[in-house]
């Protein structure tokens, strides 16, 4: 389903079979229709910012991890200045501010926006859809061990966890620790361990199963999108 | 961004965050209020988002802190590390002066 | 007397974490869009503020709060922001939805049917008829 206001839209095409629009859908179409009808916005700006949010994902702040692993200075700056540091590999990050929060042997950070959904979209894209639920929002802040125990990752008592409550105008993302066995591993290798679940603090990044050497970079966990041409 | 004061808290300090309910938009989570913990960063100065909501500009902007809460002091019967913190924004007009 | 707003759930009992990962429709990366450009964030005149969008979602009740999925919740506040900044009015809203659903017809049941069948008397009620 292409978003062209002019023609008349028969509800969405999905896997073929003709489905009715929802309230919530039709609404949109009024919306996008009514503002650009008044001239605020134009369907061509509307593409473009949904291509831009289509580039965002978790490989970027990948990226800036496996930097950090190979660069100490970069992690000192990074440590400093999410934004910056996001900026200084070619990330456009506007409006952003990001605050990079380390693990180390001792600690572990989890992320969340108990009030809402606050991630740094501007980075890594869409949150995923856990991230916004009930569930996550409410229990995490109150039991964040039992609930990173249900993501499968337990974290030792004599590791303090550190949760951070995206509540106001900071973003947050975790800088994991750099697994072992990854001694002359290069950049994209070292990025292709961190998923957009060690970014968030609810995983750490391991090693492949299978010993020897190092795979080569593999896609990551990045927010799905539907086949434009099928809604 | 300038304030009409400067920040009236430094890193360390011990703060307690206000205990109120009001209407309107606030970005101050409810099991925060009443507790007290202490300031991590000093985040800078930000529009008020509680008059944003409002179509208002939110100025002057008010200091914002890092404060950082131990979780068996703000959750009754907390299982867990005795190290285990939260942290949160808390903007200066929501610590107790 | 409501002292803790429904959307404040931070520390509230709940369920387990449903560790669902979603696709996003195409309608749902367009509101997305539309708030990124009302914001200003891409250099656009700036209509309004995430804060009145919060405001607005945080003033939904509880119920429809819950069921509601995520760009449902942001579709009718973005345009609860709109009416309310003057972009346009509840009168334009109503003629447009009006004019829209006679374009396409609306589900009155599911969103997604689940059979054929139902998918099939969901068109025969929206008089589409059956293909």
């Amino acid at each position: 389903m292409t978003a062209r206001a002019t023609k008349a839209p028969r509800g969405a095409q999905r896997s073929g079979r003709y489905e009715p629009y929802s309230y919530f859908q039709l609404m949109e179409v009024s919306l996008r229709e009514l503002l650009v009808e008044k001239g605020v916005v134009s369907e061509d700006a509307i593409a473009g910012a949904m291509a831009a949010m289509r580039a965002r994902g978790p490989e970027r702040g990948a990226a800036m991890v496996a930097r950090a692993w190979l660069d100490p200075t970069y992690k000192s700056r990074m440590l400093a200045n999410g934004s910056a540091a996001a900026e200084e590999l070619g990330f456009e990050v506007p409006g952003l501010r990001l605050i990079v929060m380390e693990n180390t042997p001792s600690t572990h950070n989890v992320i969340v926006c108990t009030l809402c959904s606050c991630y740094p979209r501007m980075l890594l894209g869409l949150p995923p859809e856990w991230y916004k639920s009930r569930p996550y929002r409410s229990r995490v802040v109150r039991e964040p061990r039992k609930v990173l125990a249900e993501f499968g990752l337990k974290v030792p008592s004599k590791v303090a966890i550190r949760v951070h409550d995206s509540n106001a105008d900071m973003r947050y993302m975790v800088l994991p620790m750099r697994p072992a066995g990854t001694d002359g591993w290069n950049e994209p290798q070292l990025a292709g361990l961190v998923t957009r679940d060690c970014l968030i603090g609810v995983a750490v990044p391991r090693l492949p199963a299978s010993r020897g050497s190092p795979k080569p970079a593999k896609a990551l966990k990045s927010p799905k999108f539907r086949n434009p041409r099928k809604s | 961004m300038t304030t009409s004061t400067g920040p009236l808290f430094r890193i360390g300090d011990r703060v307690r965050v206000r205990k109120a309910a009001p209407l309107g938009h606030v970005r101050t989570p409810y099991y925060i209020r009443g507790h007290a913990g202490v300031v991590e960063r000093i985040c800078g100065a930000f529009p008020n988002p509680e008059e944003l909501a409002q179509q208002r500009d939110g100025l002057p902007a008010q200091p914002l802190y890092r404060v950082r809460f131990r979780q068996r002091e703000v959750w009754p019967g907390y299982r867990g590390s005795p190290n285990d913190v939260i942290e949160l924004e808390i903007f200066q007009h929501w610590i107790e002066t | 007397m409501i002292e803790r707003s429904h959307h404040d759930m931070g520390g509230q009992p709940a369920g387990k974490v449903k560790r669902s990962e979603h696709a996003y429709d195409e309608w749902e990366l367009r509101v997305d869009a539309m708030m990124m450009l009302l914001m200003g964030v891409t250099g656009m005149d700036k209509r309004m503020t995430v804060d009145e969008l919060r405001k607005n979602i945080e003033a939904l009740p509880p119920a429809d709060y819950d069921k509601m999925g995520y760009y449902d919740r942001w579709v009718i506040s973005l345009t609860q922001t709109m009416i309310q900044r003057g972009v346009f009015t509840t009168d334009d809203l109503a003629r447009k939805l009006a004019d829209v659903e006679r374009r396409s017809p609306r589900s009155r049941g599911e969103r997604r049917p689940k059979t054929k069948a139902r998918a099939q008397a969901a068109r025969k009620r929206a008089g589409a008829g059956t293909r």
